[in-house]
């Protein structure tokens, strides 16, 4: 494998796991502050060991009993799903036809469901914060799982892409720790967009190398091997920023309302 | 039953996402490079029709969202 794509590997991991870290950090936050930190704690304790079986389970599938070209086409069209839902959003929130996802708002809804909520406790835990918190950090850790698995597979380089992931992970503990708050000045939009590109660009790339799994044979090999991946990034940002213009003179009315579009 | 219905919610909510045209898009693309790579067209030409099937849909399915929307 070729340094850029260890660097391509490395570096969208990292972002991607960032961007889902900090919007768990912000689900664990208010519960901590509304419920208590004990369940919202073993709540996280709780998903983050849940994520490691999960992840340890299908990864070992997935890299004992697919061929590679199999393989290349599975997780090429789940990184192609994901990236292009990413980048669908944030074409849509560039263009103003989307609300800006903001960290703070987030944790006052949070917040607010949690004081609202009656308090029950199961097995000295207060039952509500407990389940918030690991469905949040489950969720949100289910999509690093899945590109941390299918990047390190397909890449040829599990630990970069699990290295990765964990060093994100500690750094949103870390700034989450001393700024006890959301961390609302992270540029989620931004860094939603970075990965929706680079999650399309090796979508694009891996789904279509691995058609020649349904033909019965090896991958298939795009013009130029690994250089096609810069071409293919290239491609896919141009793409965004005309929608980006174009997508707003589009609409069929002059409304700028956003609400209806999911 | 219940259980089963929140599985098949997380899992398309997971994998399908906001927009199924989007998922649906790189399906299509995905089964007619499958159909020219039988139909004996070169690998290297299947491989980049595709990629340019996807970009194309992906376009249709936003311009569609985005119209449909604003009615």
């Amino acid at each position: 494998m070729s340094d850029h794509t260890v660097w391509g590997l490395g570096a969208v991991t990292f972002v991607a796991a960032f961007v889902e870290f900090v919007e768990a950090l912000t689900i664990v936050l208010a519960m901590g502050l509304t419920r208590g930190w004990r369940s919202a704690l073993a709540g996280t304790a709780a998903a983050i060991a849940a994520l490691t079986v999960f992840t340890a389970v299908v990864g070992y599938a997935l890299a004992t009993w697919l061929p590679r070209s199999a393989l290349q086409l599975i997780v090429g069209v789940l990184l192609l799903i994901f990236g292009l839902q990413w980048l669908r959003k944030a074409i849509l929130r560039s263009a103003g036809l989307k609300p800006l996802h903001d960290e703070d708002d987030e944790f006052r809804e949070q917040s607010a469901a949690a004081r609202a909520a009656e308090r029950h406790n199961r097995l000295g835990l207060d039952w509500f914060g407990f389940v918030v918190s690991f469905k949040g950090v489950f969720l949100e850790g289910v999509e690093v799982v899945f590109i941390v698995i299918t990047f390190g597979l397909s890449a040829g380089d599990v630990p970069v892409a699990a290295g990765a992931a964990i060093a994100a992970g500690f750094f949103v503990v870390i700034i989450g720790v001393a700024a006890s708050r959301p961390l609302s000045a992270v540029p989620d939009n931004t860094l939603k967009y970075a990965v929706g590109l680079l999650l399309a660009t090796y979508g694009t790339f891996w789904a279509t190398e691995g058609l020649g799994a349904l033909q019965g044979g090896g991958s298939l090999v795009w013009p130029g091997g690994d250089w096609a991946l810069p071409v293919i990034f290239g491609a896919w940002f141009a793409l965004s920023r005309v929608l980006v213009i174009m997508l707003p003179r589009t609409r069929a009315t002059h409304r700028p309302q956003w609400e209806n579009i999911p | 039953m219940s259980l089963l219905r929140g599985v098949y919610r997380f899992l398309y909510d997971f994998i399908v996402g906001d927009d199924w045209k989007v998922a649906a898009g790189v399906v299509v693309s995905l089964a007619i490079g499958l159909i020219l790579l039988r139909a004996g067209l070169p690998s290297s030409r299947v491989i980049v029709i595709t990629a340019a099937l996807v970009v194309a849909l992906f376009v249709v399915a936003l311009v569609v969202d985005v119209r449909g929307r604003g009615e």
